[in-house]
């Protein structure tokens, strides 16, 4: 039997969009390791570009301050590796596992000394917010650092709605705690919920900001969506995840790492070279996708911007 | 892309290495550890003949963890390593461990045993169990919140660290004053009828 050969091309010559785009990806890639490699960068499974499958993009987002223009972590790693415990204590148990927690709808709880009290819908705390996006440095405690694109805003647009009364000094955030779609909670490693604080004027200031987006589109979970905090000069685990509650207070909030080893995790935690942890030199940092360390530096490089929340405070004693 | 990265080291390769490297080292020293006491309790001595290949593949597993350690991460930067050697507890524990594994190395030849003399030899060697020691220490103190893995470990290497100890009258008493009593296959990676010292 003679099969003849259809005219023009044959279905299985033309390229499936999804291989299409793999292929753009792989060789932006390759160029980005290439150049990486080039320049002395040694780039560790970096400078490659992925995109958020299924997430949405955020509408009208306007560039922000404080902005860097140092090289921006991959969407990849910013979200295959993440100190999450709540969803398991590897790296990568997070963006396997956090895929469970339903974040629709999603409230949060004001109390403690404020004049609005309430319980708010998320969607009506974000109503009338500007989105922008923030360039931010996130320098981990366990010495390694990657450069994020979140999308947020500035906490302060919010406490001010909430009116805190004369006698809040601080601000205590609670991160959800779902046994049934949070794996990690079931065991105690930490005295669940994670909570987290802030002195009122760190939480007033301009770069403290509630994220609850990355590169453009919102938050995947195990980023801590829908809402996270950001406090840039701060170690990453005073950015508490997922929260549903914020409470102002007189007193000092009991945080977690601070409640489980005080002696390792101060209530401060601001990145300081100077001050090193038990258990890593605090003076240079890995840089996610780069071979060398690099060194740390005081207040993760927003000095500038927050060393004044801390004059005359020995910061050797307030870690 | 996942497939393009260094096999599937994920975000942080190095971190990834040193801590495969670090799990594979106790691994096997738990397996050279285990050897003896099989062949005490069970009187079974088939596993004798490869405990110094066991041993030796720990100590190249300690070598690829500590040069991971000195090269990768921190690219020999010899004033930072000293200092985290002296100053963080969990360093020094596993820096101690690796070190005291190294003369366990040099003389696990025969012509070592014969220069040193079992008794001596023997002396030496019980040093694994303290770079076990330390190693297991060097383990539970990097643990950030977790101690699952590391006290597991833990447990494992109590087990024959208790039957060395509980042997104590045999293991720390005059091996070798009898000349009758050589524990051979302490001694040597060969085979025995006798069951040795069980």
């Amino acid at each position: 039997m003679l099969i003849q050969r259809p005219a023009g091309i044959a279905s299985s010559e033309i390229t499936d969009e999804q291989v299409y785009l793999n292929r753009r990806q792989f060789i932006r890639g390759a160029a980005g390791a290439a150049v990486g490699v080039a320049t002395g960068g040694f780039a560790l499974g970096g400078g490659r570009v992925a995109f958020a499958e299924g997430q949405d993009a955020i509408p009208n987002v306007t560039p922000g301050p404080f902005g860097t223009d140092e090289t921006l972590n991959s969407f990849d790693d910013i979200t295959s590796y993440n100190n999450y415990y709540e969803f398991g204590l590897d790296k990568r148990d997070p963006s396997r596992n956090a895929h469970t927690l339903t974040t629709e709808p999603w409230t949060i709880k004001v109390d403690g000394e404020v004049a609005k009290p309430a319980d708010y819908h998320l969607e009506d705390l974000l109503k009338g917010v500007t989105l922008e996006e923030r360039v931010y440095r996130l320098r981990c405690v366990e010495a390694w650092s990657m450069v994020v694109p979140w999308v947020g805003f500035p906490l302060s647009t919010l406490i001010d709605r909430f009116e805190p009364t004369g006698d809040a000094g601080f601000v205590e955030f609670t991160t959800a705690m779902r046994p049934s779609e949070m794996p990690g909670v079931r065991r105690q490693v930490l005295d669940w919920p994670y909570v987290e604080g802030l002195r009122l004027d760190e939480a007033m200031h301009p770069l403290t900001i509630l994220v609850v987006g990355l590169y453009g589109k919102t938050l995947l979970n195990q980023n801590g969506a829908p809402i996270r905090l950001m406090m840039p000069w701060k170690y990453g685990f005073k950015s508490a995840k997922s929260i549903v509650q914020m409470r102002f207070t007189r007193e000092q909030p009991r945080t977690a790492w601070n409640t489980s080893a005080p002696q390792e995790y101060g209530f401060y935690a601001n990145v300081n070279p100077t001050v090193d942890h038990p258990r890593w030199s605090q003076k240079s940092e890995r840089r996610i996708g780069r071979f060398f360390r690099q060194e740390t530096l005081m207040f993760n490089g927003y000095g500038d911007q927050v060393a004044s929340l801390y004059d005359g405070m020995d910061l050797r004693r307030f870690y | 892309m996942r497939a393009a990265r260094i096999g599937d080291l994920g975000a942080n390769p190095i971190e990834e290495i040193t801590h495969e490297t670090a799990i594979w080292t106790f691994q096997l020293l738990l397996a050279t550890l285990a050897i003896a006491p099989i062949g005490y309790l069970t009187t079974w001595h088939r596993l004798m003949p490869a405990r110094r290949m066991v041993g030796l593949f720990t100590f190249f597993y300690g070598c690829l963890h500590f040069a991971t350690y000195v090269v990768l991460d921190w690219f020999f930067d010899v004033e930072a390593i000293v200092e985290d050697v002296v100053e963080r507890p969990y360093i020094t524990a596993g820096f101690t461990g690796f070190v005291l594994l190294i003369p366990l190395a040099v003389t696990s030849t025969r012509a070592m045993v014969r220069r040193l003399g079992s008794r001596r030899w023997q002396l030496l060697h019980r040093l694994v169990y303290v770079s076990a020691t330390a190693g297991a220490a060097h383990f539970l103190w990097q643990a950030k919140a977790d101690l699952r893995r590391p006290g597991l470990y833990a447990g494992l290497l109590a087990v024959p660290l208790g039957i060395r100890l509980w042997q104590r009258p045999i293991a720390f008493g005059p091996v070798g004053l009898d000349p009758t009593r050589k524990a051979r296959h302490e001694v040597l990676p060969e085979p025995v009828e006798n069951g040795g010292e069980a």
